[in-house]
């Protein structure tokens, strides 16, 4: 029998503001255990939370970039359970009426639907000991956006281009910077197989544990045939929750679905509810950036760049807003330089240097070849191509008067290459560039000692 | 209303609140969680059609506070005030999940 | 000099005409603690040197310079313990100041000490609390009502010049009219909640006891007012709440509940009541009946919204971070055990209850369903107040009861709310006030008078008005 598998994905995004959700403790990755916390995000009595508004409007603006509905009547609600990286024992969080409903991810030939994004408090992180477990409470209140999938995804290579797409709109938002190093990105999938034709769902499992979006795509290849294997053999599959062991390759149970939870949500009585009026949803359309997708068809377009070209550098935020900055007269060149860097952020290099080095290989200043030199010292230096080319000596000789003499010496100590030249066999003269090249130690213009030598060569 | 309040599950429901009774704890609470609910079954004389719920005393909307870091507490409080804590960590018997 | 049995207006001219010093009256306030809380156990904590070092620097310029007052053992003052009266919260100190402490701080009070109460604020007779039974000042056999008995006890048995409390379902108003004192119950919104350890966070507010009217109005000037710590706070201008106090009540529409008086009702309580309607006519007011329809749901609404609320406010207490902890052999078993130990027979009694009401299947018939029955109650209020400018009816159905005659008696117990519970769901203030006395023995009576939303000001001017057209006041506890 042939099986399909049915993929959503819950992704929970930590939103980039400089304050927690409901305090104004701040949102640090690395700090010492327990130096970002308050009474408030350490749930002590009596306090109270307050809305972090930033928070709010970015949620809002993810929203608005993947085309959900800003739903005009919000509330929070309390989620109840025990665990001791939750300091109130309940999460604040949205149940029935999230920011945002509806909504798509579009990848390469389909768009894969979103149902809601809500927004609530992150918890803390847990060291685990031998007998003990350590919590440290810094993360504990950051705001956190969960976005929830439709199960539209039928292959670990959608989920993979989802969360790529997904990635990359948010950043380009500048909603989140989405480190899945640093948890500012994590990913649960839920997954079932159904045979094809049948329109039931299969029995479910939650995978948790993904550390990259390669992960996911790494554990979903070995759920999907794990679980149609087993219907194979005549087995059921539970409801459950399984755990990704990226280093194995391979998941495990969890817990099953008699540890179900009892949520027990009701609304959160100390936030009042959002409403959204025009004005504000006004306001936040202001922040709409291009979303990836219609920057790499306007990199096409505008710059004339290949499909492939304009896809890479969309994405990476940086990198294409530094390439629109350097483009110049040749963005095709400017493109395949670009390309090569790995991290743009973290070199000093201007943007107008880029086409300074085109320019410089356009008029035969240098080479090609030593164009990549010259490339390599302006990312670790950061100086421009015209001081890196005359500190290494690198600039072509094009003066005539010094290629003659050099051609000439050439001509006159290798009267072979001349007779074979004369003798018909035009090739030979590629031994007296050569020559020419080496007088000059590389650095004259091949191209001009081509047209010089021919001149002599026809004239003698 | 729910009218099968004669099978109130005490254990699960002490389960959830974790709470530990005893046995002549559960025997009581359960007697007393079932007068309770004999007295709220009330509530259904009230046709409640096209009532909205209030689940706040205010009609307050967007309440907001701007996104500005302050500093937190000293941290020394925090672990002075916890039961049990090393390396900054605050300490508990090992969570399992 | 007996300065204890003083009004906060009569030490205020006093420490301004330089008669008595912040020093010497906190003195006094200690004596008298000193004399007589042996026997009233109003006071769970004090610490007289801080007391005495705050009425040293005191600013005696301002609204509440060189007061003393003391504080329910549900609000946070940093430095302080602040257990709820609950075992859970032994060991545990605050790290920061709730807003109504900062603004009493601002304001010149002394704050003297922490005073006892239901376990977070759960009960009517303070006796739920594990640090043992708070007394009545009229007679030591009796509760002094509650949850917030130890602040009334404290005003009632003058070892305070006023305290704060806090009321969710009549907690400040109840133990006010059991103990002969003012207790009044803001709007919902007007006092800023941050600090107060929340037992229901849709229904809590704080509140002032006094010993008169026109010290009620001076407290919630002080406390009353927007915080941005406290997102169900209102912003609105907080007015002089004294500056209408003496302008009677000559033509306003007092409204007369129908359902209020029923069946059961003590008869001295209800011969009291009807008494001081008769009185308030007397000074000018016009008396209309008016119905609250809904009132017969009030109790069955609050206890079903107040302990699913609950149920969440209170599992934080946990022994993770705070507080006492119970080890077990896993995390689930230390919370069990924790929780087991720490709470006692009523909190744990309105856990269950609120975890069920929530609980999976149940929703909607229980918590959903009291929700729009609240919607209805409030809307009574809304209705009734077309018609009147604030409503009078008893605090309490009986005067105050013996100490373990309703222990084992919940709905008993939970059915002795009933006059107060209604003006929690509705968000509306409330104030209870003296009118009088059972014969024998002799033991205060309370009249309640319920106000609009946010307007304290027609509450306070009816309550003056008829504070000062009659004795009750005047009287004191033997002590």
């Amino acid at each position: 029998m042939n099986y399909e598998a049915v993929i959503g994905l819950e992704v929970h995004v930590q939103l980039k503001t400089q304050s927690k959700l409901f305090c104004g403790c701040a949102t640090e990755f690395g700090a010492e255990p327990n130096t970002r916390v308050c009474p408030v995000c350490l749930g002590y009595p009596g306090v109270l939370p307050v809305m972090n508004a930033e928070a709010v409007r970015k949620t809002i603006l993810s929203g608005l970039m993947i085309g959900c509905k800003i739903t005009q009547f919000s509330k929070w609600d309390r989620k109840n359970y025990f665990y001791p990286d939750m300091p109130k024992n309940y999460q604040v969080s949205q149940y029935d009426l999230p920011l945002c409903l509806g909504g798509a991810v579009q990848i390469s030939g389909k768009k894969l639907g979103v149902t809601r994004i809500h927004l609530e408090e992150d918890v803390a992180k847990s060291f685990h000991f031998d007998t003990t477990s350590g919590v440290d409470f810094n993360r504990a209140g950051t705001p956190l956006m969960e976005i929830v999938s439709e199960p539209e995804m039928r292959s670990p290579e959608d989920a993979f281009a989802y969360l790529t797409a997904l990635k990359e709109i948010l950043i380009t938002g500048g909603v989140s910077d989405c480190d899945m190093e640093k948890g500012q990105l994590r990913c649960d999938c839920n997954v079932s197989v159904r045979p094809v034709g049948q329109e039931k769902f299969g029995e479910k499992v939650e995978i948790k544990n993904m550390n990259s979006i390669s992960g996911v795509k790494r554990a979903l290849e070995y759920e999907i045939p794990r679980q149609i294997a087993a219907l194979g053999r005549g087995e059921k599959i539970f409801q459950e929750t399984r755990r990704w062991d990226d280093e194995a390759g391979k998941t495990s149970v969890m817990r099953t679905k008699e540890y179900a939870h009892d949520y027990r949500y009701f609304p959160e009585p100390d936030l009042m509810p959002v409403t959204v009026s025009d004005a504000m949803l006004a306001e936040i359309q202001k922040l709409l950036p291009e979303l990836p997708e219609a920057r790499r068809q306007r990199f096409i377009y505008q710059y004339g760049l290949p499909e492939y070209d304009a896809g890479v550098l969309v994405a990476n935020a940086a990198l294409a807003k530094f390439f629109e900055k350097a483009a110049g007269k040749n963005p095709k060149a400017v493109a395949n330089w670009m390309m090569s860097v790995s991290d743009i952020t973290t070199t000093p290099i201007q943007p107008t240097q880029i086409g300074e080095l085109v320019t410089a290989i356009d008029a035969g200043q240098i080479s090609g070849k030593q164009g990549k030199d010259v490339f390599a010292a302006m990312l670790t230096t950061g100086k421009s191509p015209a001081i890196i080319i005359q500190e290494k000596g690198l600039a072509q000789v094009s003066d005539t008067g010094a290629l003659e003499a050099f051609c000439e010496q050439a001509i006159a100590g290798n009267p072979k290459s001349v007779a074979d030249f004369k003798a018909g066999n035009k090739a030979a003269v590629n031994a007296l560039v050569g020559q020419v090249m080496k007088l000059s130690k590389g650095k004259a213009n091949p191209q001009l000692v081509g047209e010089i030598l021919a001149k002599k060569l026809h004239s003698a | 209303m729910p009218e099968d309040t004669n099978r109130i599950n005490i254990d699960h429901v002490a389960h959830l609140a974790r709470l530990e009774l005893t046995d002549a704890e559960k025997t009581k609470f359960a007697a007393q969680l079932k007068d309770m609910l004999a007295y709220v079954a009330k509530l259904s004389e009230v046709d409640v059609t096209g009532v909205e719920p209030t689940a706040h005393a205010v009609p307050l909307t967007n309440v907001l506070r701007p996104d500005e870091s302050r500093p937190s507490i000293d941290p020394a409080l925090v672990l002075k005030n916890a039961p049990e804590s090393a390396r900054g960590l605050i300490i508990m018997p090992k969570i399992v999940e | 000099m007996s300065l204890h049995i003083n009004t906060i207006t009569g030490l205020r001219a006093k420490l301004q005409r330089g008669e008595i010093s912040a020093r010497q009256l906190t003195q006094a306030m200690l004596d008298r603690i000193q004399a007589v809380d042996g026997k009233l156990k109003a006071y769970l904590w004090l610490n007289p040197d801080d007391a005495l070092a705050q009425a040293d620097t005191a600013d005696l310029t301002k609204p509440l310079g060189g007061i003393p007052v003391a504080i329910k053992d549900v609000l946070n003052v940093t430095g302080q313990p602040c257990t709820c009266a609950s075992k859970i919260l032994h060991g545990h100190t605050s790290v920061y100041d709730a807003t109504v402490i900062r603004q009493l701080r601002n304001a010149g009070a002394i704050l003297l000490g922490r005073t006892n109460m239901d376990e977070f604020a759960m009960g009517s007779s303070t006796e739920n609390s594990s640090w043992g039974i708070t007394r009545n000042p009229w007679d030591l056999e009796r509760i002094p009502g509650g949850s917030s008995g130890g602040s009334a006890a404290a005003v009632a048995g003058h070892e305070a010049i006023a305290s704060l409390g806090s009321d969710t379902g009549g907690s400040i108003r109840q133990p006010a009219a059991l103990t002969g004192c003012v207790g009044l119950k803001p709007t919902y919104g007007l006092v800023s909640r941050y600090g107060l350890v929340a037992f229901a966070s849709s229904l809590d507010q704080i509140g002032p006891f006094t010993k008169t009217v026109e010290d009620s109005a001076l407290m919630l000037s002080v406390i009353a007012g927007h915080d941005s710590l406290d997102s169900t706070s209102v912003p609105a201008p907080v007015p002089d709440y004294r500056e209408k106090l003496n302008a009677g009540v000559k033509s306003l529409r007092i409204g007369l509940p129908k359902e209020y008086f029923i069946a059961g009702m003590d008869q001295e309580v209800e011969a009291a009541v009807r008494k001081a309607i008769q009185q308030l006519e007397s000074l000018g007011a016009e008396v209309v009946e008016i119905s609250l329809p809904h009132t017969d749901y009030a109790v069955a609404v609050y206890y079903l919204i107040a302990t699913a609320e609950a149920s969440a406010n209170l599992a934080r207490f946990d022994g993770v971070r705070y507080g006492a902890r119970v080890r077990g052999a896993d995390v689930l078993e230390t919370y069990s055990k924790t929780r087991g130990a720490g709470f006692g027979p009523e909190v744990k009694r309105r856990i269950i209850l609120g975890t069920y009401a929530l609980s999976a299947g149940y929703y909607d018939a229980y918590y959903l369903k009291a929700q729009k029955v609240r919607t209805l109650i409030r809307r009574d209020f809304e209705q009734a107040f077309q018609k009147c400018d604030a409503i009078v009816a008893p605090t309490s159905p009986t005067p105050a009861f013996k100490i373990g005659e309703r222990v084992d008696d919940p709905m008993q117990m939970y059915l002795s709310d009933i006059f107060t519970i209604s003006v929690n769901l509705a968000g509306n203030c409330g104030l209870s006030l003296p009118c009088g006395f059972t014969a024998q023995p002799k033991l205060p009576i309370g009249l309640q008078l319920i106000g609009k939303a946010f307007d304290e000001t027609t509450l306070l001017r009816v309550a003056h008005a008829y504070e000062q057209s009659t004795p009750w006041h005047k009287e004191r506890p033997a002590l």
